[in-house]
């Protein structure tokens, strides 16, 4: 395999299992997060909007993880700069 | 497939490129700018509102309460720049279902401008409402070996704050193309749905961190 498809295969490999891998932690964060939010708003129905208000921001946070992964995900498919740069080296 | 609009040039001169993220945020600040300047073109003080001022005042007093809620004291002096960017990022969000448009937070010099912005805000904020010295002792407490861990923390949570919106409202322009190209008709729909309930989230996800991030700047006991 050349140096191009190599960098190809690389990068899409990786890309996948970046966001496969990084979504995890952040799923099992939000569940933990939302599970503990609607027990509070389940014992104390009048804070709810509180609480509302918390678990959005909280969610914001954690789901942040996951979307710098999928920020590095999507660079690495749709502008690889390697890519770019073997593939000016190898045009010229 | 373009990932973010500043690949689009629509016109250049010289050094100077206009491209399609200049374009849309001049569209939405336009936008914003004839909307305000219409509705409150009338104002009336009985109860036969206008229907635009009606929209309006339910607005900024919803902002002005949040803000209160968030930061205990009064709305008044965060509201022009919370205010601001909760509208403008909302809109250009929700402009988003429009065709041909795209908006200008999906492009992360975007994103970028609007983060530093926060991270100039807070030392702002912090000195009027502190002085210069109260506002530095936050860096050394509790000891000076906090200080390197505070201002990298600053750095990272504009990053985050750049990244977080960039991200998700990137993420909804570049999903929906990718499944126009697989399943057409029935699933960018939906998918263009939740994209405008992602972005309501992220402009009031975003307004807020800022709101919390200039609270704990200018609160002068306690707090963190």
């Amino acid at each position: 395999m050349d140096n191009l498809g190599l960098i190809g295969a690389v990068s899409i490999v990786t890309a996948g299992l970046t966001i496969a891998i990084g979504s995890i932690a952040p799923a099992l964060g939000e569940a933990r997060a939302a599970a503990q939010a609607l027990a509070s708003i389940a014992q104390q129905p009048d804070e709810a909007n509180t609480i509302t208000r918390t678990l959005f921001v909280s969610l914001a946070m954690i789901e942040s993880t996951a979307i710098y992964c999928f920020v590095v995900a999507m660079i690495l498919i749709f502008a690889n700069p390697f890519w770019n740069r073997v593939l000016a080296a190898a045009t010229r | 497939m373009r990932i973010s609009p500043d690949e689009l040039v629509l016109w250049a001169w010289g050094p100077f490129r206009l491209n399609a993220t200049i374009v849309y945020t001049w569209a939405v600040m336009a936008m914003l700018l004839l909307v305000a300047r219409l509705a409150t073109r009338r104002l009336s003080a009985t109860t036969g509102l206008p229907r635009w001022q009606n929209l309006l005042e339910v607005l900024v007093s919803g902002m002005r309460e949040q803000i209160r809620e968030m930061s205990q004291q009064d709305p008044g002096k965060y509201l022009p720049f919370v205010g601001t960017l909760f509208l403008f990022i909302a809109t250009s969000n929700v402009l988003a279902v429009v065709p041909g448009f795209t908006p200008p937070t999906a492009s992360l010099s975007t994103t970028t401008a609007l983060a530093l912005c926060v991270l100039v805000a807070v030392p702002l904020y912090g000195i009027v409402e502190r002085g210069l010295r109260g506002y530095l002792a936050v860096y050394v407490r509790p000891t000076v070996f906090m200080l390197p861990f505070t201002i990298v923390g600053e750095l990272s949570r504009t990053v985050a704050l750049a990244v977080r919106l960039y991200g998700n409202v990137m993420s909804g322009t570049v999903i929906a193309g990718i499944l126009l190209s697989i399943v057409p008709f029935f699933f960018p729909i939906v998918l263009q749905l939740l994209g405008l309930l992602t972005g309501l989230i992220q402009a009031y996800i975003f307004a807020v961190l800022a709101m919390v991030y200039i609270a704990s700047a200018t609160r002068t006991h306690g707090g963190h």
